[in-house]
């Protein structure tokens, strides 16, 4: 025995630690790959949603346009409405997206009387130039994110937003 | 490491006595099943609580996805169970476990009851674990009905007209456990959902601590 390193205690320590060990991992875990799922999934790819508004009557100031789509959200499925603000640079489409770069609210085209060619976000006073820019001083910290856009039978269409390439 | 920070919160806080009062007792001979195999009946009680823990662990990560609302009930459910990774095995837990604790619980009180562990001084105990049995028959019932498919509607049918036919009382009964008089539907829904996971497991929660206390101060019983 004297020459034995690890005792029995150590030895049973050890074993039933590892055997309660074993067990306790067996059941945890399933149930937190179960809760953090949300984390691992995979987002889905943006397609093309199709809006009512004519490219041909967009113009240089920004106009609100409403789209629908179908969101899967778990095992709730619904349509919901997005908004973008579009205009036209040159024929170039721009499509901002309205979500504050802040802390998410949702801004407008020409809200606030004195700045009558600003985006204005009414939570805290954010403001974004006509491209996005955000306008230093006010509290948002990055530009608007843009739509990809496209035409097609004369009805702009809108893809996934992404960040500002026009700032 | 862990022994470092032991000895550290030790030095401060004197915990050894803590746990070792909880932990720390020899297993009496007659209940050890390295003595006598037949001991193992012993363990039931053990047992039970282990899959009340997971029932408990099970049941709250459940709660994560499930809705309690008649719309969405079944099809949260299903999401959960069929779209979200071990969904089934999680679920599959809460299931198998809700009959299991049942069978525990039984033999447990078989026990109990042959070896004749009910006797003064332990009276009491004998009436928490009574109370402990319909907490669960309980929570097994409000479970039941969670999943708001036809078997869980129906059998919760059955369970409420049985206790409607309770003398006097029963109509009472049965409106307080459905919330309507003639509807089983989204008001039973709520009601059962917040039974089972808040009312009983509180319930519950609060029997097993006096059941165990009760156990420290008064030991295992004797042998036979
Ligand atoms: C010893 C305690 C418990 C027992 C015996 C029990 C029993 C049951 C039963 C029989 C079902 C129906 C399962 C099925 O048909 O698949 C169920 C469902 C459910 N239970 Fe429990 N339960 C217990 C504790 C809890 C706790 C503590 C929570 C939450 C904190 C919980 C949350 C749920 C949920 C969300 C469901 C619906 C999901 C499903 O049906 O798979 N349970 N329970
Ligand atoms: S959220 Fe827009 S300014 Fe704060």
């Amino acid at each position: 025995m004297s020459k034995s390193r690890v005792s029995r205690r150590q030895f049973l320590n050890y074993t039933l630690m590892g055997v309660g060990g074993f067990m306790a991992s067996g059941m945890l875990m399933p149930m937190i790959r179960f809760a953090v799922d949300p984390v691992l999934e995979a987002g889905a790819a943006g397609d093309y949603i199709p809006t009512s508004q004519k490219v041909s009557e967009l113009t240089e100031e920004p106009v609100r346009v409403d789209f629908t789509y179908d969101q899967v959200d778990g095992w709730y499925e619904s349509e919901v409405t997005g908004t973008a603000w579009v205009y036209k640079e040159g024929n170039q489409i721009v499509a901002l997206s309205p979500v504050c770069k802040h802390l998410g609210c949702t801004v407008n085209w020409a809200s606030d009387k004195e700045h009558p060619h600003q985006f204005y976000c009414p939570c805290h006073g954010g403001r974004y130039e006509k491209n996005g820019k955000n306008v230093p001083g006010t509290p948002p910290t990055g530009p608007l994110d843009e739509f990809d856009v496209k035409e097609q039978d004369g009805l702009l269409y809108l893809g996934a937003a992404k960040p500002n390439t026009l700032v | 490491m862990l022994n470092r920070i032991y000895d550290w919160v030790d030095e401060r806080l004197d915990i050894t006595p803590i746990w070792r009062d909880i932990a720390d007792h020899e297993v009496p001979e007659h209940v050890n099943p390295a003595h006598h195999f037949s001991a193992f009946i012993y363990c039931f009680g053990g047992l039970t609580f282990f899959v009340t823990v997971i029932q408990i662990l099970s049941g709250m990560f459940l709660t994560m996805y499930y809705t309690p609302d008649i719309e969405n009930a079944w099809k949260s459910v299903y999401y959960l169970q069929n779209e979200v990774a071990f969904g089934e095995i999680v679920r599959g837990m809460h299931h198998w476990g809700a009959s299991l604790v049942i069978v525990m619980m039984f033999l447990h009180t078989l026990r109990v009851f042959f070896t004749g562990s009910y006797k003064k001084p332990r009276e009491l105990n004998w009436i928490v674990g009574v109370l402990i049995f319909v907490v669960m028959l309980g929570l097994g019932f409000t479970g039941y009905l969670l999943p708001w498919d036809m078997k869980a509607l129906f059998a919760t049918k059955v369970g409420i007209e049985i206790a409607a036919s309770v003398p006097f009382i029963g109509e009472w009964i049965k409106v307080l456990l459905a919330g309507d008089s003639v509807i089983l539907g989204a008001q039973t829904l709520t009601r059962f959902f917040a039974i089972h996971v808040f009312f009983l497991p509180a319930a519950l929660l609060a029997l097993l601590a006096a059941h165990f206390i009760m156990i420290r101060r008064q030991g295992i019983s004797g042998p036979l």
